[in-house]
């Protein structure tokens, strides 16, 4: 079986992430990129999969700037087999549709059985690239799952909703995205960091997968404007000395809030 | 004024969900507002009276036996042929995970540019524009779609208010979903809220507890606080993680964002990914034993003390004062 894992490189959350209010674009230069949690924890189940099942092949794909590739080189040294990197000065600032059709495009040309994606980025966030990939491959997707279960032709899971859960399942080849209950990820060991540096790494331009660079006919979105918020402070302080709940008490019967 | 579509959401046995009002309160800001159904064949008859009265202008049923079997592509295909009829200059959806996978499907499917998370949209001399809050509300973006329609989906919760009630006319149309374009749907826990608590998204008052509970028996003490505050509970990663509550609790970037009147914090460290999902709430109460913390630096109300000696006071002072 062939899985392809769809990864992002995205600013470090631990860190004040920053938009370019100008450009209305996440500022990559504010915080150190990594390999977005989320997308460690799909590899991990496309790992534990290939644990159990020899002759499955695991394949990272992302699209993104030059500096992806130390994402990708992360994917590696986890275990991932190889790596595909569409990268093409024409994609800067691409937008939600953009990105689906390229991602499409680009698993239609290394082929897949299944591709697995984080169920949401932590910086567009929107949630639905995973989706939106699945209808350009004429595909089902089975996104948001707290638990997978993949077998040799079909994929099945668990998705927690808004409302209780639901289980879906389906033929494969198909989408799938899982949270962040899904997997702990493992760790790169030393052995692996060695092995990743010779682990192949491709990087195709937009003309290497068959696409158009005008996306032409598609709409898109931009960013009118972006402002930032002013930070908030902190107000009062009180070391509790025996009666902070009362004082506590108080404050929100001053502010109304009881 | 131009059609704009609202994809109403319905519950296992066909029932309209509450989040009706909110997107076609959202659909009529910027059109005429047209609600989509996809039911199965029969089952939307009794729909439109009250979608009229939540305020939508025609209400389009699209009948498809695979309605309720199949995820997502019922909804894309009610989408595809309600956009086909009605022309939409917008295409309006909820932003939970069913729909908003089913507006970005159509999105594709339709070669339309899409939007997602708003928190309020507009009419802008004829311009669709949507405003998002990122980055865990720090920055405020507006943005737009190039081309017709607009695919937009809308944060729970977010634009408040109802459309005029109206007598909506009906239109029936039917749909047939590609199966092997689409998961099977084998089981539905449709579990009616088995709490008497608000709703966490949309709650005017949280109490969020963090792994500084302890344990799950401890974790009682924020249920306590909550109901003594007729409040939501939430919850950090770290105590969902440890298992003090179910994932459904849990506050911030990779949990639920809220935005209520009133957000105390027990136990909790303020991470960034935490703040992120509770920093816009009107007023910060946090009770944390480490002086340090960073929840502080957003908290209106600090209390550098013990939760099991603070809160339990706290509750008491709360009665008393209910008498
Ligand atoms: C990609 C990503 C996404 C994430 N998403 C989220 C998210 O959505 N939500 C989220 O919450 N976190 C998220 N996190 C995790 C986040 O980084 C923190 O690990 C988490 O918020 C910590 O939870 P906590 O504050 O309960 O625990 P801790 O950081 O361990 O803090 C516990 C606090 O309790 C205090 N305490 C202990 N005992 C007492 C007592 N008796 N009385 C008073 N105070 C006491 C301690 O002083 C401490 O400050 C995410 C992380 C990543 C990498
Ligand atoms: N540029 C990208 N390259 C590769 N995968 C992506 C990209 N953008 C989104 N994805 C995948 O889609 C998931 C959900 O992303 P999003 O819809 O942006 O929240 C991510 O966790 C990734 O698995």
């Amino acid at each position: 079986m062939k899985i392809v894992v769809l990864v992002k490189q995205v600013p470090d959350t631990y860190e004040d992430r920053k938009l370019d209010t100008a450009a209305g674009l996440v500022d990559r230069g504010a915080c150190e990129p990594v390999l977005d949690e989320i997308n460690e924890r799909a590899l991990e189940v496309a790992l534990r999969y290939r644990d159990g099942n020899k002759g499955t092949e695991v394949v990272l794909l992302s699209m993104g700037p030059e500096g992806t590739a130390s994402a990708l080189r992360k994917g590696l040294s986890m275990g991932a087999d190889v790596a595909v990197h569409v990268l093409d000065s024409a994609l800067s600032g691409a937008d939600l549709g953009r990105t689906a059709a390229v991602l499409a495009a680009a698993l239609r040309a290394t082929g897949f059985d299944l591709v697995i994606a984080g169920n949401a980025s932590t910086d567009g966030g929107g949630g639905v690239v995973p989706a939106m990939v699945a209808e350009h491959l004429g595909l089902p997707h089975l996104t948001f799952l707290d638990a997978v279960e993949i077998s040799a032709g079909t994929v099945a899971g668990v998705r927690a909703t808004e409302h209780g859960s639901l289980g879906v399942h389906a033929l494969l080849p198909a989408v799938i995205s899982v949270t962040e209950r899904s997997a702990e990820a493992r760790f790169p060991n030393f052995k692996g960091i060695l092995k990743a540096k010779k682990k192949p790494l491709q990087v195709l331009s937009l003309a290497e997968i068959g696409l158009d660079p005008a996306f032409a006919g598609a709409g898109r979105s931009a960013v009118v404007t972006a402002a930032e918020r002013p930070a908030r402070t902190g107000g009062t302080r009180i070391t509790d000395e025996g009666t902070a709940g009362e004082q506590l008490a108080d404050f929100l019967a001053s502010a109304r809030l009881i | 004024m131009s059609n704009v579509l609202a994809l109403i959401e319905t519950t296992a046995d066909g029932r309209i969900r509450n989040t009706a009002a909110s997107v076609l309160a959202a659909a009529a800001k910027l059109g005429t507002p047209i609600a989509v159904v996809a039911t199965a064949p029969g089952a939307g008859a009794g729909l439109a009276a009250e979608l009229g009265s939540l305020g939508a202008r025609q209400v389009c049923i699209v009948e498809n036996g695979q309605a309720g079997s199949l995820l997502a592509t019922p909804q894309v295909d009610a989408l595809a042929a309600a956009a086909e009829r009605f022309v939409p200059s917008a295409i309006l959806a909820v932003n939970s995970v069913e729909s908003r996978e089913a507006a970005a499907r159509s999105a594709v499917r339709l070669r339309a540019g899409l939007l997602t998370d708003a928190v309020s949209v507009r009419s802008d001399g004829g311009k669709i524009v949507a405003t998002h809050s990122v980055f865990g509300g720090a920055y405020t973006v507006e943005s737009a779609v190039e081309g017709s329609p607009a695919v937009i989906t809308v944060r729970q919760g977010a634009v408040e208010g109802q459309a005029t009630p109206t007598d909506a006319a009906v239109t029936i149309l039917s749909a047939v979903s590609a199966a092997a374009a689409s998961a099977a749907i084998n089981r539905i826990d449709d579990a009616p809220a088995a709490s008497s608590r608000p709703e966490l998204r949309t709650a005017a008052k949280v109490v969020s507890g963090g792994r500084g509970l302890g344990s799950q028996e401890n974790f009682v003490l924020v249920e306590q606080l909550a109901d003594a505050l007729g409040a939501a509970v939430g919850a950090s990663r770290a105590a969902v993680d440890s298992g003090y509550v179910p994932q459904s609790h849990q506050v911030g970037q990779t949990g639920t964002t809220v935005s209520p009147d009133l957000y105390i914090a027990l136990g909790i460290s303020g991470a960034i990914q935490h703040r992120a999902g509770m920093q816009t709430a009107k007023t910060i109460v946090a009770i944390n034993k480490d002086t340090d913390a960073p929840i502080f630096d957003v908290a209106d109300f600090g209390v550098v003390g013990d939760v099991f000696a603070v809160v339990p006071q706290l509750i008491k002072a709360l009665e008393a004062r209910a008498g």
